[in-house]
């Protein structure tokens, strides 16, 4: 087995396994385990997880600012800079806010990416030149996909308010715009699982990414595609009932949790896959979304140009003043005829 | 290793890293914002019980069944997971389907597995036992948040009613 074949497939077997664990304890009355104590236990690794990395990472001293050279920081006055860079190479507070909102928001530096490939060129002596463009699809992957899933995790909100909150079913008539299909198709979905599929895609064929690719990146992609599978058979194919679901959901949220008989296999491949994805996520590399705020390229006003930035870990170091060299060796540099400052 | 030699051969002490949590309110800030918005299914549901809906069947035309006729045109449970598909699949037949040999009633035969023969119809056949929209239909579809296009055309035979009056 190659490095690529081991890594994914892995990654592969671990999803299967995971639905088969959840598949046999759906059918082997294990529903209470997987239907209210799973969730439970991986809502609070989530959780305890998620905040005990972030204050591991806030542990970590970041005495420096970090300008990354994408763009023109500030100068003398007469060295001009759009609003591009004042947002790439922030000076103050607001334009630092700006950058953040556009990595958080729009994913910025994902926008910048380029390829870097070898095109045929007759003209050239080598019959080749190697040029660099902007390559978007991987930006548009990754903003589709986590836009989808946004949308996707409000709209299940629905199952864990009651009365459910508005803007849940606003989201709902929008992303359900277009009624075709019986129950109507949500969008999200599709986009998700589409998105998903090319991220996967991507991975898979592109050989320097594949090089790069190790079974824990795989790994969240199969579980996610593995989600969005599971939800969309659900609702459109091989239907559950509804209300127990959000009977369950909301037992769950209420604190009083209760058990609904008539709740299919699928759902509970579902929603062990879910449990799964929040479990898992404090320890891998999903934790990019508390990391991007904690960035210390991007969470930064590059103001290093004008601010003293002191390392608290500088050793007090002894200084060997010039003065004092000068005391230490005077004589023999007045005898060399090297000049000194003081004679005496 | 407690000292360090420099190349001055000064000793000096070992670096000395802070333990703390560095921007500290802006962290727990974060970390605060975090918690309370993925918890507020928790907040809003605090001490509340949610009872499941129970679809009342307490209409006229029901009570006035004889107890063997007391049922739907399916078995209940497929009902539960398919009514929308079956009324979608009406719909269709009545209004898109042209079906040359059905002269008066369009596809507007539905038999049901006893062999019972329907009028394919919501207002008509189901409304007609089930006349109270909000306390059947409704009560589940609002419990799950489900809002469903059929109310854009068809009118609650109650209201239809007083209208017609």
């Amino acid at each position: 087995m190659d490095f690529f074949k081991r890594h994914f497939f892995v990654a592969l077997s671990a999803v299967l396994g995971l639905i088969i664990i959840a598949y046999v304890g759906a059918r082997g009355n294990l529903q209470l385990v997987f239907g209210v104590v799973v969730p439970y236990m991986a809502a609070l690794i989530f959780v305890e997880g998620l905040v005990y990395r972030v204050i591991q990472w806030a542990r970590s001293p970041v005495p420096f600012r970090i300008p990354t050279t994408a763009a023109q920081g500030r100068s003398l006055p007469w060295i001009k800079r759009d609003l591009g860079e004042k947002l790439d190479n922030p000076a103050d507070t607001p334009h630092l806010i700006g950058r953040m909102a556009l990595e958080v928001f729009a994913f910025r530096s994902l926008f910048r990416n380029l390829r870097t490939e070898l095109v045929k060129d007759p003209d050239n002596p080598e019959g080749a030149r190697l040029i660099h463009w902007s390559y978007k699809w991987l930006w548009l992957g990754a903003i589709a996909f986590h836009y989808a899933f946004l949308v996707v995790i409000l709209r299940h909100l629905r199952f864990f308010t009651e009365p459910t909150m508005g803007f849940v079913l606003m989201l709902d008539k929008v992303d359900g715009f277009f009624q075709f299909f019986t129950p109507a198709v949500y969008l999200s979905g599709v986009v998700l699982v589409a998105a998903v599929g090319y991220l996967l895609f991507r991975r898979i064929t592109n050989p320097t990414v594949r090089y790069i690719s190790l079974a824990a990146d795989y790994f969240p992609l199969l579980l996610i595609l593995g989600i969005g599978i599971t939800g969309i058979l659900m609702r459109y194919f091989f239907k559950t009932d509804i209300v127990a679901v959000k009977e369950l959901a909301i037992g769950l949220a209420t604190l009083h949790p209760k058990l609904p008989a008539n709740l299919s296999s699928l759902f509970y491949i579902h929603l062990f896959l879910v449990c799964v994805l929040f479990a898992y996520f404090p320890f891998s590399k999903l934790m990019h979304a508390p990391g991007v705020f904690m960035s210390p390229t991007r969470n930064m006003v590059c103001n290093n140009r004008w601010v003293m930035h002191v390392n608290p870990w500088n050793y007090p170091v002894k200084f060997h003043s010039y003065a004092e060299y000068e005391d230490k060796f005077r004589e023999p540099m007045i005898e060399a005829g090297i000049p000194v400052e003081k004679e005496q | 290793m407690a000292d360090y030699k420099n190349e001055f051969g000064l000793f000096a002490e070992r670096p000395k890293v802070e333990k703390k949590l560095f921007d500290r309110n802006k962290v727990i800030a974060g970390l605060v914002i975090f918690i309370v918005m993925i918890t507020i299914p928790l907040w809003q549901n605090l001490g509340k019980i949610v009872a499941a809906p129970v679809p009342s069947l307490d209409t006229p035309v029901i009570k006035k069944l004889a107890e063997k006729d007391k049922k739907c045109v399916m078995p209940k449970e497929w009902m539960r997971a398919n009514h929308m598909q079956m009324l979608v699949d009406w719909r269709d037949n009545v209004v898109r389907t042209k079906e040359p040999n059905v002269t008066i009633s369009r596809g507007r035969e539905f038999v049901a597995p006893d062999g019972k023969q329907y009028l394919a119809s919501l207002t008509n056949t189901c409304m007609e036992c089930h006349s109270n929209k909000v306390e059947f239909c409704d009560k589940c579809h609002n419990y799950a948040a489900i809002a469903p296009n059929c109310w854009g055309c068809h009118l609650e035979t109650g209201k239809k009613m007083a209208e017609a009056k």
